[in-house]
């Protein structure tokens, strides 16, 4: 599928470029604008993000795969994260995960097949002192019972 | 006692309530002395580094060539990603403005023109918030080219954020460097340091938020003020962040040399339940761990830490009670390390992994005695062998944990190594081996 970026995103580029004396500094942010628009990185958007930044599409490709927030693959509209990591895992977090998980129907890194939902086990967020939490794209839930999720993912569930 | 970074003050984040109480007059007060003069100051104040290595600030700023024909830069360290760590985020919620002002005058010291805050990229809101502080400032001519009017001075700087993006190892100052110059997050190999080489072979200096965020209090109330609080050796106050099993978890501001039980059961309202606690890591998860039978009389600063055998980082307390399993709190945090070495030293990249297979091994059911031991000789090799502290703070936590707690560790794990096929060189291998199945 062909990508190209929006006019409008073509001048929030131009924006980003004036922070860097250096084009390929702003490939993180530029690759975030990309993501916004496909939803994901797939080789097109590595190629015309290299192209816009007038670097190589190697440079590019080594930045997407090295961090785990440029999504290789399409994730669902709505992405859970669920921490387990050590504040979380005291606390239930792995009693969280696996509700989710079923839940969802998903494993790890699973799209559901509507494409609306997503799973993704995740480090560390920096929620340890309001552990367990989910997130939700952008959003935090934090300390997050099992009713929470369930009342979470059921209005999920029933918007459109 | 008086709170420093995170003062109980209502709607602090809002501009004109930090310059009600007395917000960027810091900034001013620095520009009306000489750069050296502010680093002198810090020196004195004795403030060190809270991003985990507790350097002193004031002769990291030193350190920056005085004179120079390449344009200088600071960068602030919000990346966070320590499990049992979350200050950073507090101060860019509740006191960005008290972080920007810092920037400024860190910046007027060393004679950096351009700051980059770099935010971790799931922080999506927290950059949000400290990015409304930031054009909040902008506008009212705090920073840019507009300073010069509001100061009355002839120096200006840019302070930019430059959002993460979920790389634990880009808290590592030089990998931080290397993902705002638009690379993989490789930590690069020192010398040089950064003060010589850093941004685009620039003098750099990289300071974590908290340690940034005390700035302006040392030029307003004055390094002597500053050095009488907490620890002479490691003054001011540490954003202690506690959490896991623990009546009361958040963030608590602190002097330096309090007791870790007064953090744990004073503040922060003891273990649920009232009971015992196993153990204690008190400086997030990369930190050695302490055992909950020794914790009296331990103090909070890097000296007495030292001391007690662990060290301060990020000042992340977690709690374990009596019921805690150890061998998963390892696995886990080593499964944490794994999934975050860049994978540049052979050490790190393979050792994490065999760490987490050997625990997962024990929490299987399936370890020995021999198994601890080679836990340990894992882990010791990779100290001290990479380009990064990755590599220790990967095996610290199992060197410690196993030694510190070697009885119960013992009690999970079988005397005699059971072989799952009789010949010995096979069964010593932990991938499947294809003849493995057959019965004799």
């Amino acid at each position: 599928m062909e990508f190209k970026f929006t006019q409008e995103n073509l001048d929030k580029i131009k924006d980003i470029l004036k922070k860097y004396p250096t084009k390929k500094a702003a490939v993180m942010p530029v690759l975030y604008l990309g993501q916004e628009q496909n939803s994901w990185i797939s080789k097109e958007v590595m190629v015309e993000v290299a192209t816009v930044l007038e670097i190589t599409e190697e440079e590019v490709f080594g930045v997407v795969t090295f961090y785990t927030m440029f999504y290789e693959k399409p994730v669902g509209q709505k992405h859970f994260q669920v921490c387990t990591n050590v504040s979380c895992m005291l606390k239930g977090g792995y009693d969280i995960y696996n509700q989710v998980k079923e839940k969802l129907g998903l494993e790890n890194w699973g799209v559901s097949e509507d494409k609306r939902f997503s799973l993704e086990e995740v480090e560390c967020m920096g929620s340890c002192g309001t552990a367990p939490m989910i997130a939700v794209n952008e959003d935090y839930y934090e300390n997050i019972t099992q009713e929470k999720v369930n009342e979470i993912i059921e209005s999920l569930k029933s918007k459109n | 006692m008086e709170k420093i970074v995170l003062p109980d003050i209502e709607n602090l984040h809002k501009l004109e309530v930090y310059k009600k109480n007395g917000g960027y007059s810091s900034i001013k007060k620095a520009l009306s002395q000489s750069a050296d003069d502010i680093i002198e100051q810090v020196k004195k104040s004795g403030l060190r580094g809270r991003g985990g290595a507790a350097f002193l600030a004031g002769l990291k700023w030193s350190f920056m060539p005085k004179t120079t024909d390449k344009p200088k830069y600071l960068c602030v360290n919000g990346d966070e990603s320590e499990p049992g760590s979350f200050k950073d985020r507090q101060v860019l919620e509740f006191n960005p403005h008290q972080l920007i002002e810092g920037t400024l005058i860190t910046c007027y010291a060393i004679g950096a023109k351009v700051a980059y805050v770099y935010i971790r990229g799931e922080y999506h809101k927290w950059i949000k918030l400290f990015q409304t502080a930031l054009d909040e400032a902008y506008a009212s001519g705090f920073i840019g080219e507009k300073m010069k009017d509001t100061f009355k001075t002839d120096f200006s700087c840019e302070v930019y954020i430059h959002k993460g993006a979920g790389a634990y190892i880009c808290g590592e100052e030089s990998s931080l460097m290397n993902s705002i110059e638009g690379h993989r997050g490789y930590p690069r190999v020192k010398p040089p340091f950064p003060a010589q080489n850093g941004l685009w072979g620039c003098p750099t200096t990289i300071n974590n938020v908290e340690t940034i965020a005390n700035v302006p209090k040392i030029i307003e109330k004055g390094w002597e003020w500053y050095s009488k609080i907490g620890e002479p050796k490691h003054p001011g106050t540490i954003l202690f962040g506690v959490s896991g099993h623990i009546n009361k978890p958040g963030v608590y501001e602190l002097p330096t040399g309090t007791l870790l039980t007064d953090i744990i059961y004073k503040y922060a309202g003891g273990v649920p339940g009232d009971k015992k606690i196993l153990c204690v890591i008190p400086g997030g998860s990369s930190m050695p761990p302490l055992r909950g039978d020794k914790l009296e009389g331990i103090k909070m600063d890097t000296e007495s830490l030292k001391e007690a055998g662990s060290a301060i980082g990020t000042g992340g307390v977690i709690v374990m009670d009596e019921d805690t399993d150890l061998v998963k709190v390892l696995a886990r945090i080593s499964k944490f390390y794994y999934h975050e070495s860049c994978g540049q030293c052979t050490p790190c990249r393979e050792g994490t992994s065999w760490l987490v297979r050997i625990l997962n091994r024990i929490l299987d059911g399936n370890g020995s005695s021999h198994d601890l031991d080679m836990l340990i000789d894992v882990a010791t090799n990779i100290e001290g062998n990479t380009i990064c502290a990755l590599g220790e703070a990967a095996a610290w936590p199992v060197r410690f944990m196993i030694t510190r707690f070697r009885d119960y560790f013992e009690q999970r794990v079988s005397k005699e190594i059971t072989l799952p096929v009789k010949n010995k060189v096979h069964s010593m291998r932990n991938t499947a081996f294809p003849l493995a199945d057959i019965k004799d």
